[in-house]
């Protein structure tokens, strides 16, 4: 063994699989099904300042290879995520978690990310520039390389830990804005959080999700996000998360050939709470079948 | 919460869009009527969440509407047919607080949980009244297997071809110990208004996961904060209970 070890951001992880926030809550319900440290880590829900109901119902929507969703960043603020849900989660999972962020200002990054900086547990910011369904919010940081350099210099200024930025794929250029990141010193950048999308319900003619759009994700992704992640990796030195669609040990292996030092698996979780564990299990078979040894060679080996 | 395969033992139309599909197979994660199961439909990405009609030894009943691709896919399945089934999810109905003679009120595809629901207060002793609601009489279903079991049934029809005419709030009884219902939105407001004790609420919602992932399905509540209609529900108690307009 040994051959799925990656390092992200300095940090050792026991293979590269991240469930990527929100799709896996802060851990415990999934704890309740397997042993949830076999993973290599993963990222809680995006937490913001106040308490977050997010927006109406619906706010699912199924697609034919995928979904939609426009939850819009619902969480307890950031008091109780450090109040109740990091005691709860460090019961059950004993490796450093990353800490998905949300915010509304550059003030409330650095805020949220001064904050969770100093909990023990936390060993990455995942800094969310890039949510498309609250308005105002993080996703117009997301959308300019200025405004992500902006964010990214601020939290950097009030943080130890390896910070890394969740970048948007509704963008024109998501390289311009990987690379602003890494100039301002980001850490690491993850990629694609999720394509924005829609369906109309032809009952009624009115949009099926409340909030009208939302944020696609799921198989139909995977081939976007891994065009964009081979592209961010030729332009940046900084790693990379990547993710969108990975339903395999195939889609991960395939991720890090094109440049991905981890890899997130997000809509994969809600259809089957054990794909990630399912994953992990079936990597080796996977790597033996293609003569891979070690996850760590082949990252950016497409390049 | 488990996965299980389970096997289509029977699949049959009940009425033009209700059908009653019957599985097979370990059945032991289900505690509590009012809880629901998550169907995997080959074809579609989301699973197809559905509340438990009944439960007898290691044998599921499902009464489902065909509403879309996904419950067309189902009604065209055959006996023996495998199924990937997440099964004991939701939270179930509290049976400890009904009183001597609770009141079930049920309308449409809302009826099937409440029976799971009449058989478990019947065989704690209590006498069980329901109220089930449909559009017309060709539309009712399952009224019969509530009164073979025991309770005493009223039927009603929005357009009078059976039973009394007009709504489930229209001919519910003068007393009732406690209530359960579920059923269309619209109905369970009007439940909220008429009744008179407290009670208990059954809601569907476009779920992501089914399990308390992924926040898809959160509903406000009273005390200001919220609960997954899929992890602290689907079962809400009256006073929990926030309107959206």
């Amino acid at each position: 063994m040994g051959k799925l070890n990656v390092t992200l951001c300095g940090i050792p992880l026991d293979n590269p699989v991240i469930p990527s926030s929100g799709t896996f809550g802060y851990g415990y319900e999934f704890a309740e099904l397997y042993d949830i440290n076999i993973l290599g880590t993963f990222s809680f829900k995006g937490t913001t300042k106040e308490p977050r109901y997010g927006n109406p119902l619906p706010r699912i929507a199924e697609c034919s290879a995928g979904m939609i969703n426009a939850i819009g960043l619902q969480n307890p603020g950031i008091d109780r995520v450090i109040a109740e849900e990091l005691p709860k989660l460090k019961k059950v999972f004993h490796k450093p978690v990353m800490a998905n962020v949300g915010g509304f200002s550059v003030e409330e990054y650095v805020e949220l990310c001064a904050r969770l900086d100093q909990e023990e547990q936390v060993g990455w910011l995942e800094v969310n520039i890039s949510c498309p369904n609250v308005k105002g919010g993080g996703r117009s940081y997301g959308m300019t390389p200025e405004g992500a350099a902006e964010v990214t210099a601020a939290v950097k200024a009030v943080t130890t830990k390896p910070c890394i930025m969740k970048l948007t794929p509704n963008v024109t250029d998501i390289v311009s804005i990987a690379k602003a990141c890494e100039d301002a010193g980001a850490d690491g950048v993850s990629l694609i959080n999720t394509l924005y999308g829609m369906r109309i319900d032809l009952k009624t003619g009115r949009p099926v999700i409340a909030n009208r759009m939302g944020g696609y994700s799921g198989p139909a992704a995977f081939p976007i996000a891994l065009r964009m992640v081979y592209q961010v990796r030729a332009a940046v030195n900084i790693p990379i998360v990547g993710i969108g669609g990975v339903s395999s040990a195939e889609d991960v292996i395939e991720m890090m050939y094109a440049g991905a030092t981890a890899v997130g698996v997000g809509a994969a979780n809600c259809i089957d709470p054990w794909a990630s564990k399912k994953i992990i299990e079936d990597l080796p078979r996977v790597m033996e079948r293609y003569g891979i040894d070690s996850l760590e060679n082949i990252i950016g080996g497409a390049q | 919460m488990k996965q299980e395969i389970l096997t289509v033992l029977s699949n049959d139309a009940l009425t033009k869009s209700v059908y009653r599909m019957r599985l097979e197979g370990d059945l032991s994660s289900f505690t509590r009527p009012g809880q629901f199961c998550n169907l995997l439909v080959p074809g579609f990405y989301l699973r197809r969440p559905i509340s438990v009609c009944d439960i007898e030894g290691d044998v599921l009943t499902l009464l489902y509407k065909v509403i879309g691709h996904g419950t067309e896919a189902m009604a065209d399945m055959t006996p023996g047919t495998k199924l990937d089934v997440l099964c004991g999810l939701g939270n179930g109905y509290d049976t400890s607080l009904s009183g001597k003679a609770p009141l079930l009120l049920g309308g449409g595809v809302g009826i099937p949980p409440l029976y799971g629901l009449a058989k478990a207060l019947l065989a704690e002793g209590k006498e069980v009244c329901a109220v089930l609601g449909f559009n017309t009489a060709e539309e009712i279903f399952w009224a019969d297997e509530f009164r073979a079991c025991g309770v005493s049934v009223t039927v009603t029809t929005a357009d009078g071809s059976a039973g009394v005419g007009g709504f489930v709030t229209d001919a519910m009884p003068g007393s009732y110990s406690y209530f359960y219902t579920c059923g269309p939105v619209p109905m369970l407001r009007a439940v909220y208004e008429k009744t008179f004790t407290s009670g208990q609420f059954s809601f569907e919602a476009r779920m992501g996961c089914g399990f308390g992932a992924c926040m898809g399905c959160s509903m406000k509540t009273a005390d200001g904060g919220y609960k997954r209609v899929c992890r602290e529900g689907p079962i809400f108690y009256k006073e929990e209970i926030v309107w959206e307009s």
